[in-house]
């Protein structure tokens, strides 16, 4: 089940013309769903709700369903809430090879909290996900957009603890 | 040894923005290539040998003549989806020298007739967007986009989608879905996306590296950019080193350089007191090597190819022996079973078996049988899908378990690694 606002969802002025310009950037509207997406996660703390998916439909005259399926195709479109800071850490395989699952571990045990939970401050989520590019500075973490590389459990937690 | 021919200027901050790029040659050869007849460009591009950098290998010109003969509107579009576990030279090349590509992608759009170019970038590649996004900005300021480029009457605009996290639109035809506004799904073949592709056109999708690479055909000519590489396997090429070697990291070297070499002097070899077990050179769809196999094997497509293996997008993964086979099997078939997109029933359903079987496996519950079952499995996935994905699952499976069977034999016998004992229960699932 996804989450639903409390109350209905609206964007800001400018995040409704980011929208309306991305309908006219490519030839087709429906190219700019992903964008709209985007958009949409940013400006709800970084996960979409059912509302979000029929305002979205509404705003740009594509059915919910279509938008929908879209957005449950892609991880980067998340279904329930993050962290202010949401820790993405590689676990794929040359990640993998340089500890990288181990650091993912550690990073939960040190922040209190299992897997695609947020901590009870709001402050951290931490996710296990495929390969970053980010092989030959393994093993690494993205903190919110950001690649932070050539970690140890220590320099990371050093570095998160660092983030208010 | 290392050759810098497309990394030469990568040290050089400068190199990224428009002013830095244009003091060392930049877009010194689209002035040239605008002066040829586009065929004369395809012709070039078909005689230096440039294979596709992105996987599979294919003859860049060859795809490029495939584009029917006629007016229609047609897209270029630059494959920067780059997921294939263990590669990182898309990325370094992006952050580092975007005009290169984005001069290589008019020189290219010149030549297939093409008005209109996407760079489709994975959307975790947040830096590397903006630095694209500022790139083509300075190109249209300069005149290098646009209308009548350098006065030669040919117009192009170029433009950055963001994908949104899926391995399975670095698969063209899953890429130009999602480019569509659609789940990343592939389509089948044919029609080819030279002949429909995006919004049904014509539609040529290359690789960063490739588009990158017409350059310097342009600067060198066919017979110049021959300089590096095997008469089959022309040029230099990116390889992104990962794992357990000293220094991993990209090299550029020309394709027929031996793999060991890679690792032994790019790579620093392996760290202190450990031995090489085994690589898998052309990431993680690529079929796994031993250390006996590596000692034979040149970076070209035909040895590779020979070894029953692939160059594939140039990601070495090196494996030492400190590591568990089985469960490195363990964390492909996890990602292979969450990136399936869900169209073909052999890979839905037989990369979520490979993934419960090894795992079961890893977990103490494995039975013998099991690891002729993963075989059986593997065996029944290839070649029954739409695309390469079922298959990328199927080849690491079948090469591991048959070349590292005592591993896997030993596991399900004694209920742990033969190599790591009891290390999966120590970790969080």
């Amino acid at each position: 089940m996804l989450e639903t606002n409390k109350e209905s969802f609206t964007l800001s002025p400018e995040g409704l013309a980011e929208i309306q310009k991305e309908l006219k950037r490519y030839e087709t509207k429906e190219s700019a769903i992903i964008p709209a997406l985007y958009v949409a996660q940013r400006e709800n703390k970084g996960f979409i709700t059912t509302d979000i998916i029929h305002y979205l439909s509404k705003i740009m005259d594509i059915p919910a369903s279509r938008i929908n399926e879209v957005f449950k195709f892609y991880t980067m479109f998340n279904q329930k809430p993050v962290g202010k800071y949401h820790v993405q850490v590689c676990t794929n395989i040359s990640c993998a090879l340089e500890g990288g699952r181990e650091l993912a571990d550690h990073i939960c045990h040190e922040l209190g909290v299992k897997y695609d939970e947020v901590t009870s401050d709001g402050r951290f989520s931490v996710s296990r996900v495929e390969c970053l590019g980010s092989c030959g500075t393994a093993p690494m973490m993205q903190v919110n957009e950001k690649y932070i590389e050539k970690l140890t459990p220590e320099s990371a937690m050093n570095i998160l603890r660092g983030m208010k | 040894m290392e050759v810098k021919y497309l990394t030469e200027f990568y040290h050089l901050d400068e190199f990224r923005f428009l002013d830095g790029y244009k003091k060392h040659g930049g877009y010194v050869q689209l002035d040239k290539a605008l002066k040829m007849q586009p065929q004369q460009i395809i012709d070039e591009v078909k005689a230096s040998g440039l294979r596709g950098r992105g996987g599979a290998g294919f003859s860049t010109g060859m795809k490029w003549s495939f584009l029917p003969k006629n007016n229609e509107p047609r897209y270029l579009v630059c494959n920067a989806d780059e997921g294939e576990p263990g590669t990182f030279k898309d990325r370094l090349m992006m952050e580092r020298a975007p005009h290169q590509l984005i001069e290589g992608m008019i020189i290219s759009s010149f030549a297939v007739g093409s008005k209109k170019s996407y760079i489709y970038v994975r959307g975790e590649y947040d830096f590397p967007i903006k630095v694209l996004e500022q790139a083509i900005e300075e190109a249209y300021k300069a005149g290098y986009l646009g209308k009548n480029i350098l006065g030669s009457g040919f117009d192009h605009d170029m433009d950055v989608y963001r994908g949104a996290g899926a391995y399975i639109c670095g698969e063209e035809t899953g890429l130009i879905s999602s480019l569509e506004g659609s789940k990343g799904q592939p389509k089948l073949k044919p029609p080819f996306p030279a002949v429909q592709g995006y919004l049904r056109k014509p539609t040529i999708v290359n690789n960063v590296e490739t588009l990158a690479a017409v350059k310097y055909i342009i600067r060198d000519g066919a017979q110049g950019y021959r300089k590096y590489g095997t008469e089959k396997a022309a040029g230099t090429k990116l390889f992104s080193l990962s794992g357990n070697v000293k220094t991993p990291g990209n090299y550029e070297v020309p394709l027929g350089y031996p793999l060991m070499d890679l690792i032994m002097k790019e790579g620093g070899g392996m760290k202190p007191g450990r031995k090489l077990k085994a690589v898998i050179p052309g990431g993680s769809s690529a079929p796994v090597l031993t250390a006996e196999e590596v000692a034979k094997a040149t970076l070209d497509y035909e040895c590779l190819a020979g070894l029953g293996t692939m160059l594939g997008s140039g990601a070495v993964i090196v494996i030492d022996d400190s590591q568990c086979m089985v469960d490195m099997l363990g964390v492909l078939m996890h990602f292979y079973h969450h990136e399936s997109c869900g169209q073909c029933t052999p890979c839905r359903e037989g990369t979520g078996w490979l993934n419960k079987i090894v795992h079961s496996i890893l977990e103490g519950r494995g039975r013998l049988q099991d690891i002729d079952l993963l075989i059986k499995v593997a065996d029944n996935m290839k070649g029954r899908t739409i695309c390469a994905l079922s298959d990328a699952a199927a080849l690491p499976v079948l090469s591991f378990v048959s070349k590292f069977r005592d591993e896997f034999e030993f596991y399900v016998r004694e209920g742990r690694s033969k190599v790591r004992g009891n290390f999966y229960a120590q970790m969080h699932h």
